[in-house]
């Protein structure tokens, strides 16, 4: 099961609706993935700063934590703060100061960091962790989002998608994996680092991996092909737009609709349908091994 | 016509009003099924069904003599265990269209997806656009007419159902071979071809026939070591 959603807007005027119609998509997913679920937003970045999301127990004295990082930069940062997670933007030059001091922090963990993207996810009901981090009300350009039934791994947020190893790069996953641990071998002899055991963190890796050595986006998906062995359809979010991937024998459900103002894609149609103008999209079913991708310009 | 709206209707009083129907004069008319699973599933009475909308998984399974037609896409298995009766598809179809459909016809006016026809037990399935892979996949009885092309594995593991495709066929299944297209064959596609609406569009000779080599689901001597 899982359900995954991705939607990417061509409209400017509907980026401020982007929390809001990624929470309807996810919410019809409910039933798909009851354990635990994620999104990951591409909202509007501070020119010269990066963001960094981080994560701690919901007890945790953020203040405390931000009075020491602006004495760290110079400045107070940027912050959000939702719940469990909060996304600071901190400038490009102080970065790697500012996460020297988060990573002596105990409790507290840098989950996303990226010009544009924040990303959130949390063990429940997709519904409640949308609440939770107030996805209503976020604005962006294009989203993707997840809820998860676990099969390879256990329930945990760090079992919860999207799974990010880049910056602004992630991904969410519907199937299963066989061959992850082999693969994950490989990364980690060629220095990558993994926080769980899950499945979809080695293809988040291997993604990461093909870019870093400088293939495109494109490319590494097509790389998945040969590469990865189980069920799998990807939906993978970029800084500049999305991507999708179904295995050679398209194991797992999906569809896709696009209007002149958005192009979605869900595991499900029921995800797609309160959609604006949806009943006049063009609705299909995306081929296996295939790449697909929408890009800003 | 008794329309039910599914927007304000649960699913689940629908399909129980078309169980508790013996046949019906009228047309029933369903809005705004968004998605749902299993519209229309499980009739066993003479009627006729429309659905404005697009359909999500199971859309009239197990369909006994009842008429349902889906003015838009449905998703995974449509008519999937079909006994009798018509079921068309204005749109596309997903996956395992017409899965396990022991008789009756689908017709998808669109492209059907990956495995169509799977297991098929005697069901006719008319294809005006396209199928995907492994259509036809171990199936037993019936015909599989596809106007456009068919993906890879045509007819993997096939038994005794007839394939014909017009279009390219990407590759043929294990068991799988091209046969000729006789006068017997072009009266059932002439007869198939007419049900679905299209009989004075397209020429029969224009198909390719596809059936069993007969190799794989009889005991062989020769494969005495394989078990």
């Amino acid at each position: 099961m899982c359900g995954i959603v991705g939607l990417f807007l061509k409209d400017a005027e509907l980026e401020s609706e982007l929390g809001t119609l990624t929470r309807t998509m996810l919410r019809a997913l409910c039933d798909r993935g009851p354990d635990s679920a994620g999104f990951a937003i591409y909202a509007a970045e501070i020119p010269g700063h990066v963001k960094l999301t981080l994560r701690a127990p919901s007890e945790f004295d953020w203040d405390r934590m931000l009075r020491q990082l602006a004495e760290v930069s110079g400045s107070p940062p940027h912050e959000t703060i939702r719940s469990t997670h909060t996304v600071i933007a901190v400038p490009v030059d102080k970065e790697a100061a500012i996460r020297a001091e988060i990573e002596r922090t105990v409790d507290v963990d840098i989950v996303g960091s990226g010009r544009r993207m924040e990303i959130f996810k949390e063990v429940g009901r997709p519904d409640r962790v949308a609440e939770q981090f107030g996805l209503a009300k976020m604005t962006g350009t294009h989203a993707i989002g997840h809820t998860r039934m676990a099969t390879e791994s256990a329930v945990t947020t760090d079992g919860a998608h999207p799974f990010t190893t880049g910056p602004d790069q992630c991904l969410v996953h519907n199937g299963s994996l066989s061959n992850h641990n082999t693969v994950r071998r490989e990364l980690m002899h060629n220095g990558l680092f993994f926080r769980t055991e899950n499945d979809t963190e080695v293809a988040a890796g291997f993604l990461t991996w093909k870019i870093h050595e400088g293939a495109s986006l494109e490319q590494a998906l097509d790389a998945f092909l040969s590469k990865l062995d189980g069920f799998y359809t990807f939906v993978v979010g970029t800084e500049s737009g999305l991507g999708v991937l179904r295995d050679p024998i398209a194991c797992k459900p999906a569809v896709m609709a696009e209007t002149d103002r958005w192009v979605a894609f869900g595991t499900e149609y029921r995800a797609l349908v309160d959609l604006p103008g949806v009943e006049h999209a063009r609705v299909w079913e995306p081929e296996p091994a295939r790449v697909y991708r929408w890009e800003r310009h | 016509m008794p329309t039910i709206d599914l927007a304000t209707t649960p699913l689940r009083e629908l399909n129980a009003a078309l169980h508790r129907l013996k046949s019906s004069d009228e047309p029933w008319r369903v809005l705004n099924p968004r998605g749902q699973h299993s519209v229309a599933a499980g009739i066993d009475a003479p009627v006729t069904v429309e659905i404005d909308g697009h359909v999500g998984y199971y859309c009239a399974g197990m369909n006994k003599l009842a008429t349902v037609v889906v003015n838009g896409n449905a998703g995974q298995g449509v008519a999937e265990n079909m006994m009798s009766g018509q079921v068309r598809v204005r749109g596309d179809a997903s996956q395992a269209a017409g899965a396990t459909g022991c008789g009756g016809l689908l017709v998808i006016d669109g492209d059907a997806s990956a495995r169509c026809g799977i297991a098929m037990k005697g069901i006719d399935i008319v294809v005006k656009g396209s199928v995907g892979h492994l259509s036809a996949f171990m199936a037993q009885a019936g015909n599989l007419v596809i106007l456009g092309n068919a993906g890879e594995a045509f007819g993997d593991s096939l038994y005794e159902a007839n394939l014909y495709a017009r279009g390219n066929v990407t590759s043929l299944g294990a068991d799988c071979i091209e046969k000729p297209l006789t006068d017997e064959h072009k009266s059932v596609l002439v007869g198939l071809l007419g049900a679905a609406g299209v009989g004075n569009e397209v020429d029969v000779n224009s198909f390719r026939r596809y059936g069993s080599a007969r190799k794989l689901y009889h005991f062989h001597i020769d494969n005495v070591g394989q078990y």
